[in-house]
């Protein structure tokens, strides 16, 4: 049992090794030959890859402000232990999508540019600036998970009279550039395919984002709970996949009627690449999900929901892909897939993520409520104290 | 006061000799990117290329929209909109995030993707020689004034006056007079301008409108997404502390009655 786990940790400690390698050497190479030798980019597909995965960074991150409203906002305590998990999660996935914003960007030294250089009309300057400000948000409502580690009870005090207004301004930040991630797809109506393209864009990019970032947790919790032990109650699990199972459906009844509205229909029962990957799209992201936990048995089963969260997971990578390149293909007249170089960087960025998001949990109490601790449904006193918990 | 300027280029006129090409190249300082200009196409040292469709040619260049995609979306506004109607691009201030390319509509800001230190580049309508009160270097070189430099009120009475008074030879349309809400490159063709690979369906509307329909709607749903937020937690925590007050009161009632 004991030499089982030693070799399965030192199978993925080696492939993580590789990767992070191959990363550095690939990081070194796009910084000194530029973006043209080491990326698929071109004046044709000026987006790729990367930005592509910026969406899914910042997407699956989304549960970092559904849960922290849900909890400190609408006061609904039996999500407490979540909101760590989330929050953490949250501010790995900003800081990876960070970090390959850095690489992306042609010149990554004027990256500050924008904190001077406004243009408000730009989504992009709108993102920029939300992104910046809620990854503040993030560190302050993960600030007390730190700092009771090392017992400072000062700033602690402090940071818990203000955590309310954070918590509102976290979760507008995350509206406005969850959406406008959709926003900046609007300008392009020649472009993008008409099966993505809509102007609802923004409002499908937030309601999905709501879904994904609840699955990933899901996910996380189920992983943890085989390394550590420390996972989430399963009760509470089965909860958040209910609202997930709500999120999805409302989201594809919304996304059917935009269709049918706006005369798309033929879209639909033409074969084309595209079609055949909406499909996919739907099949895997909302209705597989959807029919496994449509059902109360497989909602209260673990090795289920974690199947539905990779389901939901999935679609909303196939999504996020679909709008970025694929989506952009037929238009662009040029097959773009991305380099060695664009995916071992991002590889390089989501071991790093991984790395971080297992050391923290190991280290700081994040996972705070193991299977057998129980708390009190509507109990004030005992989860009172927000977002530093215990 | 500068009137706006443009460009008017009339296919019917042109002979396909290269001449804007070669200076608009010269003009810009611009290295030779290709033996036959004829296969040249746009790119970060090509601003202006004439491309040959059976017996017509067509040249291809930043259209110079009144309200250009790449002045909106650039997010630490790079471009913007000169007085003689020109799109400038500051290269000083870009960060290289690319939205301009991404978003213009005739596809047109092209990128030094060997360098390291990339700039966008494109067609400036030679901004510089305007203020000089020259015209641009391609309407300067053309024998056959195919292009014609001017103001544009001027440009669009001489387009409108050319195919009214010559409608065999032209096809009723000036292209980039509406094409995305205007610009300052007006286009006419004898045949329909998809067959010269100008992007057809440009909508008449300018391209900006799409984003700021979703951009204005950013206040509102901060304003009542902060107070409805701020409701809600008053709400819901008068509501738990209420509910907790009567568990206590009826624990009391109970004491009191054993």
């Amino acid at each position: 049992m004991k030499t089982d786990t030693l070799l399965k940790f030192t199978f993925w400690r080696v492939i993580a090794v590789v990767i992070i390698v191959a990363g550095i050497v690939s990081t070194y190479y796009r910084f000194t030959k530029g973006l043209g030798a080491t990326t698929n980019l071109s004046d044709a597909v000026p987006w790729g890859f990367w930005i592509g995965f910026d969406f899914l960074g910042v997407g699956l991150a989304a549960a970092g402000f559904t849960i922290a409203a849900t909890v400190h906002i609408f006061n609904i305590h039996r999500f407490e232990p979540i909101v760590r998990p989330a929050i953490l999660t949250a501010f790995i996935g900003y800081s990876l999508v960070i970090g390959l914003l850095v690489v992306d960007l042609g010149r990554p030294e004027n990256f500050w540019h924008p904190l001077v250089m406004w243009n408000i009309h730009s989504v992009m300057f709108e993102i920029t600036w939300c992104i910046i400000c809620y990854t503040t948000v993030l560190i302050l409502e993960f600030a007390p998970v730190v700092l009771e580690k090392f017992n400072l009870k000062a700033p602690v005090k402090l940071l818990k009279k203000i955590s309310i207004p954070i918590v509102i301004a976290g979760v507008l930040f995350s509206t406005l550039h969850q959406s406008s991630f959709g926003s900046l797809y609007l300008i392009v109506p020649g472009r993008l395919h008409q099966l993505w393209y809509s102007s609802l864009l923004p409002v499908h990019f937030y309601i999905s984002c709501i879904a994904a970032g609840l699955s990933m947790i899901i996910f996380e919790s189920y992983l943890n709970t085989r390394a550590f032990n420390t996972g989430l109650r399963l009760k509470i699990l089965s909860k958040l996949s209910v609202v997930v199972v709500i999120v999805l459906v409302v989201e594809f009844l919304l996304k059917i009627t935009d269709l049918l509205l706006s005369g798309k229909f033929n879209y639909l029962v033409t074969s084309s690449m595209e079609t055949s990957l909406f499909y996919l799209e739907i099949i895997v992201g909302t209705i597989m999900p959807v029919i496994i936990l449509g059902s109360k048995k497989n909602r209260e089963n673990k090795s289920w929901l974690f199947i539905a969260s990779v389901c939901v997971i999935c679609g909303f990578i196939l999504n996020r892909m679909n709008v970025s390149i694929t989506g952009m293909v037929s238009s662009s007249g040029v097959n773009y897939f991305p380099s060695f170089d664009e995916i071992s960087i991002t590889f390089m960025l989501v071991v790093f993520a991984m790395i971080a998001f297992r050391l923290v949990v190991q280290y700081f109490p994040v996972f705070t409520y193991s299977e057998e601790k129980v708390i009190e449904e509507n109990g004030i006193a005992e989860t009172k104290k927000l977002i530093t918990g215990e | 006061m500068l009137k706006p300027k443009g460009l008017l280029f009339d296919v019917t006129l042109c002979i396909g000799c290269g001449a804007c090409y070669d200076g608009c190249k010269q003009k810009n300082n611009l290295p030779k990117t290709n033996q036959n200009f004829l296969s040249d196409h746009l790119s970060a040292n090509t601003f202006t290329v004439v491309e040959q469709y059976g017996n017509n040619y067509a040249r291809k260049l930043c259209m110079h929209c009144d309200e250009p995609s790449c002045v909106s979306v650039c997010p630490v506004g790079a471009f913007s909109k000169s007085k003689t109607g020109a799109v400038l691009y500051d290269g000083n201030k870009c960060i290289g995030c690319r939205y301009c390319m991404q978003a213009c509509p005739h596809k047109v800001p092209r990128y030094e993707w060997g360098k390291t230190q990339p700039r966008v580049r494109k067609c400036n309508m030679c901004d510089d020689r305007i203020k000089d009160g020259k015209i641009t270097a391609c309407a300067e070189a053309c024998p056959t004034e195919a292009t014609l430099y001017g103001d544009m009120d001027k440009l669009i009475e001489i387009a409108k006056k050319r195919i009214k008074e010559n409608k065999r030879n032209y096809y009723p349309h000036i292209y980039g007079l509406h094409e995305a809400g205007g610009s300052h490159v007006l286009i006419l063709s004898p045949v329909p301008f998809e067959q010269l690979g100008y992007t057809p369906n440009l909508p008449k509307e300018p391209m900006p409108m799409l984003t700021m329909r979703a951009m204005e709607k950013i206040p509102p749903v901060v304003g009542v997404g902060g107070i409805f937020l701020g409701g809600m937690y008053w709400l819901t925590k008068r509501k738990n502390q209420i509910a907790k007050e009567e568990n206590e009161s009826i624990k009391d009632l109970e004491k009191h009655e054993n």
